[in-house]
């Protein structure tokens, strides 16, 4: 079984994002990116799949500007054996990555797709469940937990009540939530190894797809903060405070 | 200009959070019709066009429909959307696990997690974590939208006399199968309807250790949260994560116990009305969005506080 893994490069975890000052857009000058965390958990996922000897192959597939060779690199570091860039300088909405990646899968034929649920810069939710429609494929979306069953995939799925099990016929596009694994540390040697790995990059055009975005963003503003608040000395005026001042309890 | 709103629900009763995006349907102005696809779910169909200013309920009852799997689910949407301009459901894992499915069959984008209506294609929504609050506009003739139900405050669930129609099944799409469920059983009020919420973190130690935090929730007639550190380390089940990619709440008062408070978990509470932090270190982040910070230790703090509340 080959498996196909798409990584988005996107604003570190642990950067806090900020609207440019005139609203236009978010301030990502000077901002440190990197694979956004829960595509580092469909990497993981993947790699897990072929090291238990049940996938032949493993292919990051990255769309978006040069530096996405970056993120390509540390999927092959992790253990990914190849890297496709699909490069562009557009800005890339959900709906055109699920088309661009429905391109390269239809060129590379994999079963399985494995996302992230989410990408932590735009929080949409979107392109794993869009892909599998455009294919027409069965898709186990927020999986904390993916195991092979008899010529399918069972897919255990993170929903607001608990977890929920499905079983899924094959090709199918599975998205990471974040208890799936536990992504590995990159060790030095790998990184190494990793840069000796092919890595092709295409265009969108050659993959002719229409990546024009249908949401215009008009304007990027911070939230409304939160008026600044006390430390009280102790439980008794919390509770007074509560039922006295704030009348919640 | 009419809406779709489809609903969420277990077969026997419309949870809560469709009342919400029907508000968000009615935000946007037009008539709002339902969707009610599911098996045996005529109570559902029923209580849906009760909701007060549905103009009509579809109903669509096949044994494929029971649990809402997004395969067969999403080519049902698209069979009837012809007609309406918006397609909305509530933000939840059911809303946001189908709704993509048939925006993609639509050739639409879909706008995620709106907090606001500005126009009929313009929409308010967070970003990075709700750190940037975005203002965006569809060019697609229809919209496809999840709606954050703590920003729209639910319609009232009677009063509507709106018609039932049977709407024609899909077939089967036969790519996935429901194998079965593990719900997580609480007396406690339901995380993201609670009017008060007490939630733990890492700061809390084990999953024996919650019961400082239970008690405290019982006292209050509070839901029970956690921090994805609590979540992450076994302490409690993953439907209690409140962030960025869990749930994310706006009760009247929230009660952040041993949490840190990460970017991530202040993007699933910080819009609730009043904030309690407890936790020993002073320097934690969360004593920047609290309204009311208790410096101590958790397990002298809130059993203390549980003794308060008595009296």
């Amino acid at each position: 079984m080959k498996i196909l893994v798409a990584v988005k490069r996107a604003i570190d975890y642990n950067v806090k994002a900020r609207p440019k000052a005139d609203g236009s857009a978010v301030d990502l000058a000077n901002v440190k990116m990197s694979m956004n965390p829960f595509d580092e958990i469909a990497v993981e996922e993947a790699i897990r799949i072929q090291e238990a000897g049940n996938a032949s192959e493993t292919i990051a597939v990255s769309i978006g500007p040069k530096q996405c060779q970056e993120t390509l690199r540390t999927a092959m570091a992790m253990g990914v054996d190849r890297g496709i860039l699909v490069e562009t300088d557009e800005e890339i909405q959900p709906l055109a990555a699920a088309k661009v990646l429905k391109a390269v899968i239809e060129k590379e034929q994999p079963e399985l797709v494995l996302l992230g649920k989410q990408a932590i810069d735009d929080d949409s939710n979107q392109t794993g469940q869009m892909l599998a429609a455009l294919l027409g494929w069965p898709q186990g979306t927020f999986a904390c937990g993916v195991a092979l069953a008899d010529g399918g995939l069972e897919v255990r799925r993170e929903i607001d009540g608990g977890i929920q099990t499905v079983k899924l016929k094959l090709p199918a596009v599975v998205t990471s939530d974040l208890r799936l694994n536990e992504p590995r540390y990159v060790k030095l040697p790998n990184i190494m190894k990793a840069k000796k790995k092919p890595l092709d990059t295409l265009t969108v055009d050659e993959l002719g797809v229409d990546v024009t975005p249908r949401l215009t963003l008009l304007k990027a503003a911070e939230p409304p903060a939160r008026q600044g608040g006390i430390k009280v000395p102790d439980v008794a005026t919390l509770v007074d405070k509560l039922r006295n001042e704030a009348k919640v309890i | 200009m009419t809406a779709l709103v489809v609903a969420e629900h277990d077969n026997a009763a419309l949870n809560p959070a469709t009342l919400n995006a029907i508000a968000a349907a009615q935000a946007i102005g037009g008539d709002v019709d339902v969707l009610v696809a599911g098996s045996g779910s005529q109570p559902v169909a029923d209580a849906a066009a009760q909701v007060a200013g549905v103009r009509k309920v579809l109903h669509a009852d096949a044994a494929h429909y029971g649990h809402a799997l997004a395969e067969n689910l999403a080519p049902l949407v698209v069979s009837l959307a012809e007609p309406y301009e918006h397609i909305l459901a509530a933000a939840t894992t059911t809303g946001k696990n189908v709704m993509p499915r048939v925006a993609a069959l639509l050739d639409c984008a879909q706008i995620s997690d709106i907090i606001g209506v500005e126009s009929s294609d313009t929409f308010i929504r967070p970003i990075y974590a709700g750190n940037v609050i975005a203002t965006v506009k569809s060019a697609d003739a229809k919209k496809v939208i999840t709606v954050r139900t703590t920003a729209f405050d639910p319609v009232a669930a009677s009063g509507g006399s709106g018609a039932v129609e049977a709407a024609a099944s899909a077939d089967d799409a036969g790519l996935s199968e429901f194998v079965g469920e593990e719900l997580t059983k609480s007396d406690r009020p339901e995380l993201t309807a609670a009017d008060i919420i007490v939630s733990g973190g890492r700061g809390v130690g084990s999953s024996e250790n919650f019961a400082v935090i239970e008690a405290l929730a019982d006292k209050l007639g509070a839901a029970v949260g956690a921090s994805r550190a609590a979540v992450d380390a076994g302490y409690v089940p993953n439907d209690y994560q409140v962030g960025q990619t869990g749930k994310v709440v706006a009760p009247n008062l929230y009660v952040a116990v041993g949490i840190s408070g990460a970017i991530q978990h202040l993007a699933g509470m910080k819009d609730s009305k009043v904030i309690v932090a407890i936790n020993k270190d002073e320097e934690a982040p969360i004593f920047g969005v609290a309204d009311y910070g208790l410096v101590g230790d958790l397990f002298k703090e809130v059993p203390a506080m549980v003794e308060a509340l008595d009296k």
